[in-house]
């Protein structure tokens, strides 16, 4: 990019410094500072959040978490990548409506669309109104505020976020590929796992980094189906800043999560660095970060 | 025995009729081209042959063995596809061998001795670590044709391989391609739009036009003695002439009478698959211009025939004439009939002296190189 054209980033460089960079190096800096007795700060540099975020209590949480945001990217990929197939190899004309659709959950307010789950799930709600009246259960099943609500309301939320690039990369797919593979004698699995597999992980890849990041810091979700039960990591962060007033301890937290963050983006940018040194990919015209 | 033989396919896409009772023999270690416009049907019988698409009814069978019903990794036969279809995550070699990788009892040192094997019949020896995208078009080319052949099938399967190519590299892939064949003993069925690649190359060829055969034959067979209007116009170049349709020839099928101008009458071969129109109506007599000889004037009235009537001369005013090193061509004016043909000749020898814009000559055509058509839209 020449010296002159850079001049147009400037705007978006002092956006980012003044309200990314600039809260995030705040709470990097509030983290080693001590509690205050009303919420506010003192000044004094300590590691004390940081050795209470490991407490037991808390590293339940995490990982609790973690498995939360791990089995709900996997489900979102294991229904991403064939729902991708599908839109990618439907009649061109069809595609775009088609994506409309998957685009059509953002037209309503998150709050709303998550709060509509919990009314399905609810004891009143049709599913149990539904097994009640066929005689197949005597009382409501309990659906809500359990980590199942919880990774229901997830998985619905951001598979988009799965499809979409796994999506991008069939569009480019010359599908003839998969004729040749069973032309060359592959029958069902290995098609999958030796073609399509392959050249949809870039996608892949993407997609599971943008699922499970956000999903990983998600509060809202977890707060409206899991009820108390269900803290996650994004719910304490929240508590720690809205309701105890213990900023240094959330801002300790949220430099946890943001370094979790940052190493599953690494890796994943590691991944990729390896697979295109190997030269693969190039063609289907996925381009790398 | 035909080893592949094609009885009667027919295959519809929505209202579009792909394919019309199309049925083909195949000897084996035949280069069989199938030629055809665009959107013809070519590719679909190629692909039915493949296994790609069922037809609606017909069947196929190869040594004798029903294949209609079986899926492509169940057929022993393989494909070129027109854009290669390489894998771009594997190298050259993992192409090459993605067959064999598949096939358990195939072990490793096995693999890669079939691999260099198959690599060197495409000159594509050791290149097999090579990734696939930074090949040519060219080097690609060979590699989705070692990748087709090395399972050795009963039957290649290439769909328009050579039509991403450039000019020179697709001279020069066909003269390849036919020692390939030669050298495995291999069936080919090579499907191609374009004619000089299928006359050229091909043992027999198929003419294909709106999901019908129009003609089987050698290519000098077809070349020489189209069959239908459609065969003549797509192979080659062809001069047209208006002529009366007089009568059916009663002593021979396939022949019939037309009236020239000037009451001249002629037999000729008619355009098969065609219906005969009434007595008087217009039709096209269809002549190449390699096949008009051109001949100093004399006098004498034109048209006219041998006594024998296998010989027919024309009356011709040149307007204008192309040397080709190889060959010279003029275009004329038919003196009866007002309608301008070009005549092909090879070497000079033999061309009256003098002969330029405006000279008067005689174009002389053997009768068994006319052919009678309909008259349509074509002209």
């Amino acid at each position: 990019m020449g010296r002159s054209s850079r001049i147009f980033l400037v705007p978006l460089v002092t956006w980012l410094g003044l309200f990314l960079v600039g809260p995030l190096l705040m709470v990097a800096v509030y983290s080693f500072l001590e509690r205050g007795p009303y919420g506010d700060v003192i000044w004094q540099p300590t590691l004390a959040n940081y050795t209470r975020a490991l407490d037991p209590l808390y590293l339940r949480i995490y990982s609790k978490s973690l498995v939360l945001a791990t089995s709900t990217t996997a489900v979102c990929a294991v229904l991403g990548l064939p729902l991708a197939y599908t839109i990618a190899t439907a009649p061109k004309r069809w595609q775009p409506g088609l994506l409309g659709l998957l685009m059509v959950p953002f037209l309503t307010n998150f709050v709303v669309r998550v709060y509509a789950i919990r009314l399905i799930l609810a004891a009143e709600g049709p599913i149990n109104l539904g097994l009640l009246s066929l005689g197949l259960i005597t009382e409501p099943i309990m659906m809500t505020d359990s980590t199942m609500a919880v990774a229901l309301g997830m998985v619905t939320n951001y598979l988009p976020f799965m499809v979409l690039p796994i999506y991008v990369v069939f569009e480019k797919f010359d599908f003839a590929m998969i004729e040749a593979a069973k032309d060359l004698g592959a029958k069902g699995w290995p098609v999958f796992s030796r073609v399509i597999l392959p050249l949809a992980k870039p996608g892949l890849l993407s997609g599971l980094s943008l699922v499970f990041v956000p999903v990983l810091g998600e509060y809202m979700i977890p707060d409206l189906l899991g009820g108390a039960k269900t803290l996650m990591l994004g719910g304490l962060i929240t508590e720690q800043f809205l309701r105890v007033r213990d900023w240094p301890f959330g801002s300790a937290l949220a430099m946890i999560l943001v370094t979790a963050m940052m190493f599953v983006m690494w890796l994943q940018h590691r991944y990729r660095g390896i697979e295109a040194r190997r030269g693969d990919g190039g063609r289907i015209g996925y381009s790398r970060t | 025995m035909a080893m592949l033989s094609i009885r009667q396919i027919s295959k519809r896409f929505g209202a579009h009729n792909a394919l019309r009772d199309a049925s083909l023999d195949l000897g084996s270690g035949e280069f069989f081209s199938i030629l055809g416009p665009s959107g013809c049907g070519k590719s679909t019988l190629l692909r039915i042959l493949g296994g790609f698409e069922a037809p609606d009814s017909g069947s196929i069978c190869l040594d004798g063995k029903d294949i209609t019903r079986l899926l492509p990794s169940e057929r022993p036969t393989n494909m070129v596809f027109q854009r290669y279809a390489l894998f771009p995550h594997l190298s050259v070699a993992e192409n090459v061998g993605f067959s064999l990788s598949l096939q358990k009892k195939v072990t490793a040192s096995d693999r890669r001795r079939r691999i260099d094997e198959a690599l060197a019949l495409v000159a594509m020896d050791g290149l097999g670590e090579r990734s696939v995208q930074s090949l040519s078009g060219g080097q690609q080319q060979r590699v989705a044709l070692a990748r087709a052949i090395i399972c050795r099938p009963r039957v290649l399967l290439l769909d328009e391989p050579l039509s991403a190519l450039d000019l020179q590299l697709r001279l020069r892939m066909q003269v390849e391609l036919r020692a390939l064949q030669r050298r495995l003993g291999m069936t080919f069925v090579f499907v191609t739009h374009d004619q000089g690649e299928a006359l050229s190359m091909s043992d027999r060829m198929a003419v294909i036009n709106g999901g019908h055969i129009e003609q089987v034959g050698t290519p000098s067979a077809l070349y020489d003695r189209p069959a239908t209007d459609f065969v003549a116009s797509f192979l080659g170049t062809m001069n047209r002439v208006p002529v009366q349709f007089h009568a059916p020839c009663e002593h021979s099928a396939n022949h019939v009478w037309v009236e020239l101008t000037g009451g001249q009458r002629l037999r000729a071969r008619w355009s098969e698959g065609t219906t005969m129109p009434p007595s008087g109506a217009l039709v096209s007599m269809l002549v190449r211009p390699e096949k008009m000889g051109i001949r100093e004037d004399c006098h004498g009235s034109t048209p006219r025939m041998t006594e024998a009537g296998d010989e027919l001369t024309l009356s011709c005013r040149v307007a204008d004439m192309a040397f080709h090193g190889a060959t010279t061509q003029i275009t004329g004016q038919l003196h009866d009939v007002d309608i301008s043909v070009t005549a092909t000749h090879l070497n000079r020898d033999g061309l009256p002296v003098g002969l330029g814009q405006g000279s008067r000559v005689r174009l002389v055509v053997k009768t068994e190189h006319i052919l009678i058509a309909p008259d349509n839209a074509r002209n």
